[in-house]
């Protein structure tokens, strides 16, 4: 992994005395999707305004594609494209002039095509002249990610942005991040929604308390840390395992008409087989069966319990 | 330099006024008015001369400064404070901007509104009474550089304010009283010795002054003094402003 972004020894203090960030170290690969995943006030908003400028840092260095943010904001940011969390636009302008606007911010010269191409992707075209307020809130969220595209980012951050926006929103937007990706452009986005992080990153990073606890390729993580259960549907309710299923560690969901077995998918053996010959020896009869793999999400409420 | 970025905020700020034409252009018109005909024409009439120029010609400088002075101000700060206010300011602090270009857009674009202000409240006034300018080249610097220098004292204001009662503040306790004490409607000759030692103490006496002189030839102290104030003034809010931008005070916690 050649990194875009290395973030070394980042700590924050906010003048409350708060430690938002902690000795933070961590790398991007150029053109992946990572997702930073951690809980209200984790960090995640201060380290991603950090790279981008707009918090100080107490202390560490920040290189994006090799510039000191420090020594070289300008190199730095001419690069990044941010979707804060919050909405934030101008009332009063228009979708055109407000994307227009970003674009010159950015040091980028006028390119009428360019931005119609950005407002088409998201849905916006119709709206370009009408004035900001006059829009919902799913449609100022797409106003805010039109505005960190205009200058054509190489890295952009997108800091929840699904929040509060309908079903068709996200898959747009997924599609326009799919379409950025395609075209080399490096993702860093967090979200609530652990499902979205699932079937868009590649890298995922879990921060809490100010600390990355984990960071690691997607199916790596699910690999080490998921886990498998099975789900028998009974014929008839059981009121108590038979100590022959004991060694299973078997639960009784469902007032006792389902039984769960949990397995480990790395072991050299699930015990599957032996499981369902040992049901039939009880005489245990069942009417369907299902398996499931534990979520990315789950996976990540473990992980900060864990810590916490 | 990013000119781009230079030329976005500034033609953003523009838009704001061309947006709020009525605040920005017509209510200081009438206020204009307003004060022609109170001190013009009612109280004027029984005052005859000042220094031989009569007194509703005297008093056109000093209510131009009055209103550019506020409105440089007035603009200037709240062109910064309310993208801070609203968040939006997130978008200036991230991007590829230096001190002098976020200057140069937002006090560019404040110093741009006074000086047409000015000219329109000029031209207000001449429907009024019978103008003369001695020192027009005099004159435009004046303006120009009291637009700069208090839209540059407005924009610290404006990063300096964490509420709506503070942003009026300093433009209603501080500036107003000053300038209605500042020779704006009379000269400080009129006044008693000691007041005329005290007065020199406000700041505003001297751009009043100055900006008086370029028209009729008539000041309270020397051109030269005033125009030196003004720039020292000028350099003082410029470094200011310039640490405020670097240092990220108060803009990025």
């Amino acid at each position: 992994m050649t990194p875009v972004i290395s973030i070394r020894d980042l700590t924050k203090t906010y003048d409350t005395g708060f430690e938002a960030l902690k000795r933070t170290n961590l790398e991007i690969g150029r053109g992946e999707i990572f997702a930073l995943l951690g809980p209200n006030g984790a960090g995640k908003t201060t380290l991603i305004n950090i790279v981008c400028g707009i918090v100080n840092p107490t202390s560490g260095t920040i290189t994006v594609d090799g510039h000191d943010i420090r020594k070289n904001p300008r190199a730095a940011r001419n690069l990044i494209g941010l979707v804060p969390q919050e909405l934030a636009t101008d009332a009063f302008e228009t979708v055109w002039a407000t994307t227009v606007f970003s674009r010159g911010l950015f040091g980028k010269p006028k390119n009428a095509a360019y931005c119609e191409q950005v407002l088409r992707s998201l849905s916006l075209w119709d709206k370009r002249n009408s004035k900001i307020m006059t829009l919902s809130g799913g449609m100022k969220r797409r106003v805010m990610i039109a505005k960190a595209l205009a200058h054509e980012p190489k890295i952009l951050f997108l800091d929840e942005p699904t929040a509060g926006v309908d079903v068709e929103l996200r898959q747009d937007m997924w599609n326009v991040v799919r379409g950025l990706k395609n075209s080399g452009v490096t993702i860093i986005l967090t979200t609530h929604y652990i499902e979205e992080a699932e079937e868009m990153a590649e890298r995922v990073g879990v921060i809490n308390r100010g600390e990355i606890i984990v960071v690691e390729e997607k199916a790596e993580l699910m690999r080490k840390l998921g886990k498998k259960q099975m789900t028998l549907q009974l014929h008839e309710r059981l009121t108590e395992i038979p100590p022959s299923l004991a060694p299973f560690k078997l639960e009784l969901h469902a007032d006792g008409h389902e039984l769960v077995y949990t397995y480990d998918t790395q072991g050299e053996r699930t015990g599957i087989t032996t499981l369902l010959g040992t049901l039939a020896e009880a005489g245990i009869r069942y009417k369907d069966l299902s398996t499931t793999q534990s979520s990315l999400e789950e996976i990540f409420v473990s992980l900060v319990r864990r810590q916490a | 330099m990013n000119w781009y970025a230079v030329h976005a905020i500034y033609h953003f700020e523009m838009a704001r006024m061309f947006r709020t034409v009525v605040q920005s252009i017509v209510a200081p018109v009438l206020s204009t008015s307003l004060y022609f005909v109170v001190f013009g024409s009612a109280i004027g009439s029984r005052i005859q001369e000042v220094d031989g120029t009569s007194y509703g010609a005297f008093i056109v400088p000093g209510l131009i400064m009055l209103s550019l002075l506020t409105e440089s101000i007035g603009n200037a700060s709240f062109g910064i404070y309310f993208p801070r206010f609203t968040g939006t300011i997130y978008e200036v602090l991230s991007a590829p901007v230096s001190a002098a270009e976020v200057i140069l857009g937002y006090v560019g674009a404040a110093a741009t509104k006074s000086v047409i202000l000015g000219f329109i409240i000029l031209a207000t006034a001449s429907l009024f009474v019978p103008i003369r300018i001695a020192h027009p080249f005099v004159m435009l610097a004046f303006l120009v550089l009291t637009a700069a220098t208090f839209s540059l004292f407005g924009f610290i204001i404006g990063l300096w304010a964490d509420s709506f009662e503070k942003l009026q503040v300093v433009p209603l306790l501080v500036i107003t009283p000053l300038t209605f004490l500042g020779g704006s409607f009379y000269s400080i000759n009129m006044l008693p010795p000691v007041w005329q030692t005290i007065t020199l103490f406000n700041p505003i006496v001297y751009l009043v002054s100055g900006f008086r002189w370029s028209f009729y030839e008539l000041a309270d102290v020397h051109v030269g003094i005033s125009l030196a104030l003004t720039l020292a003034f000028m350099i003082v809010c410029l470094g200011a402003t310039w640490w405020m931008l670097t240092t990220g005070w108060r803009l990025k916690k």
